[in-house]
């Protein structure tokens, strides 16, 4: 009895350690956008709640003193034509990688996963060479093609496990019915596969809007910035930090993150974790 | 795809020829991702490789061949000895503490309570978050003077308000400090795949073990680690990978101070050859990231053919 009762308070201990560190700065978050300045920098009073009431000032100094609208507009249009570009190139790689069915394809599909681990810390030197050459520098074009190059070997692989879970009798039903192989890919595999194609969207998504590196090594103009460069660099004014504005920003940036990751973890792990299964 | 179905399929159009043979169809669909990758992965990496070892500068453009100059230069300096330093502590450091409090948050998520769900959504949140977002949320919570971190600590009693710790302007205390936003950012990473490889394990393999006699540590030694440790070596790997060639968290939170003692090979190839101009001898210090991927890359080869689960 008494040692189940220790058991169950190390756990409980345990529970209440990890949600604490997982969470606080979220919760941190929440308490720093909406409290009035005064209250933010008063040594004396508890941090943890509000001791003056609640403000909407910071979300307002937000949307009407800086570039914020524009800035999530342009990790949307980035996002949107990454995910076109990584969709037209993955899609047939990923099938055709799950399907040649030799060695040569798990070894190639191997090779392009491979390809992720080459990191922008390595390849932002020439690429920013690459980028000016082509005339995009202090672009947000240039963010649209360069971050096709994490996106295209991580959801090639991706989509080869979520075709590889396809059974084949499905293909030789559809040939044997007269469709040729191209046919049975277009009209009878991708049908069926849209929801692993939907994760893949989802995630070739929010890879984009994960990314500061390239942002910061190519983009310097506000009006071109995605969201995530726009808030950390243009709401720190010299020495000044607006950590209102700045907590508001990032509350508001990261809840589509947080209910997308959710809703599609279950898949996503099944995407990574099949895609190697013999 | 096997050739049986290529037979017998008369098709006029030449393109109708092409749809209909496994081979020639396989490697059409390949090639774009192909050709894509080679023009903005191996080029570029071929440029950088090219750019060490010239006297490639923002300033001169000029790129005259300079063999091993830059090289030679990069690694007689003290700042880039720190910073190598720097980087493997960071590195084995974040994953190590986030392997530990991943599996913690794995056990503990292998059980049914009620509030699992929220538990787990909860749980998920630092992985999801942006790191850009999340770096500026650690850097207020460990302001030098508005610090929460350091409000708890003082009502606490455990420090003294005169001589509160300030986490991010001191050597030692800063490197602690990036390591465990770190670990937070990794550990939810850690804890699922934890958790999708403990459940993967057939329930007939642990009876039949049951059967034969084995107990608890038995079971979790010799048949659920060795089973599931090609999936987490794989999510390890990762993470290490991941963390040496990052910049990121260093950049936002201490860009690389006080006097370099949080710098990193990613951050200092910046400074040096974004922020200085100094291209040749930028790459040659981000160069230093290729041996660390070339070792990451063969273990990870051996994990990804071992796996079963």
């Amino acid at each position: 009895m008494l040692r189940r009762l220790f058991q169950e308070s190390g756990f409980i201990a345990a529970l209440a350690g990890v949600l604490l560190f997982a969470a606080f700065p979220f919760y941190w978050m929440v308490i720093t956008a909406f409290k009035q300045d005064s209250d933010l920098y008063n040594l004396e009073s508890n941090p943890f709640w509000f001791n003056q009431a609640p403000t909407l000032e910071h979300v307002r100094l937000l949307f009407t003193q800086t570039a914020f609208v524009r800035w999530v507009e342009n990790s949307l249009i980035i996002g949107g034509v990454v995910v076109l570009i990584t969709l037209l190139v993955a899609v047939p790689a990923g099938y055709s990688l799950a399907r040649m069915g030799s060695g040569k394809a798990e070894n190639l599909g191997i090779g392009i996963f491979l390809t992720y681990l080459v990191p922008p810390t390595l390849l932002f030197l020439p690429l920013s060479r690459v980028i000016s050459v082509l005339g995009l520098q202090d672009s947000l074009w240039s963010l649209a093609l360069v971050y096709p190059t994490f996106t295209i070997p991580f959801c090639t692989w991706l989509l080869m496990g979520f075709f590889k879970s396809v059974p084949r009798a499905i293909e030789e039903a559809a040939i044997v019915d007269g469709c040729s192989l191209a046919g049975a890919f277009v009209k009878v595999i991708l049908p069926v596969s849209v929801p692993g194609i939907l994760t893949t969207v989802i995630f070739t998504f929010t890879l984009t809007m994960q990314e500061f590196i390239y942002a910061l090594t190519f983009i310097s103009s506000e009006s071109q910035v995605p969201v995530t460069l726009g808030v950390a660099t243009d709401l720190v004014r010299g020495d000044i930090f607006y950590w209102g504005s700045l907590m508001a920003a990032a509350l508001i940036a990261s809840v589509p993150f947080a209910i997308l990751y959710n809703l599609f973890l279950d898949r996503f792990i099944m995407g990574i974790t099949g895609g190697a299964v013999k | 795809m096997s050739a049986q179905y290529a037979i017998a399929r008369p098709r006029g159009a030449r393109l109708g020829f092409a749809l209909d043979h496994a081979e020639l169809l396989g490697a059409l669909l390949v090639a774009p991702a192909i050709v894509f990758i080679a023009a903005l992965i191996a080029v570029p990496f071929c440029l950088a490789l090219y750019y060490s070892v010239s006297a490639y500068n923002m300033g001169t453009l000029s790129f005259s061949f300079v063999g091993l100059e830059n090289f030679i230069e990069v690694t007689k300096s003290s700042i880039f000895q720190r910073t190598l330093i720097n980087t493997l502590v960071f590195t084995f450091a974040s994953n190590l503490l986030a392997l530990v409090l991943g599996k913690i948050t794995a056990l503990i998520l292998l059980r049914e309570f009620p509030g699992r769900a929220l538990v787990r959504c909860l749980v998920i949140l630092p992985w999801a978050v942006p790191v850009a977002l999340a770096a500026i949320t650690w850097r207020w919570m460990l302001d030098s003077m508005y610090s929460v971190v350091n409000w708890v600590l003082v009502h606490a009693h455990l420090v003294s308000p005169d001589v509160w710790p300030n986490w991010l302007g001191e050597e030692g205390l800063a490197m602690v400090s990036i390591i465990v936003i770190q670990a937070w950012r990794l550990f939810p990473f850690s804890a699922i795949i934890f958790l999708a490889g403990l459940t993967s394990v057939p329930k007939a393999v642990i009876d039949a073990a049951h059967v034969d006699g084995a107990g608890y540590w038995r079971r979790t030694f010799q048949i659920v680690l060795p089973m599931i440790l090609p999936i987490m070596m794989v999510a390890l790997l990762f993470g290490l990978v991941s963390t040496f060639t990052d910049m990121s968290v260093v950049y936002l939170v201490t860009k690389g101070g006080p006097t370099n003692s949080t710098q990193v090979l990613g951050s200092l190839a910046f400074q040096v050859g974004i922020l200085s101009g100094n291209v040749g001898r930028g790459a040659a210090i981000s160069l230093y990231l290729f041996p660390f991927l070339l070792v990451a890359t063969f273990f990870l080869l051996r994990f990804l053919r071992r796996r079963e689960i």
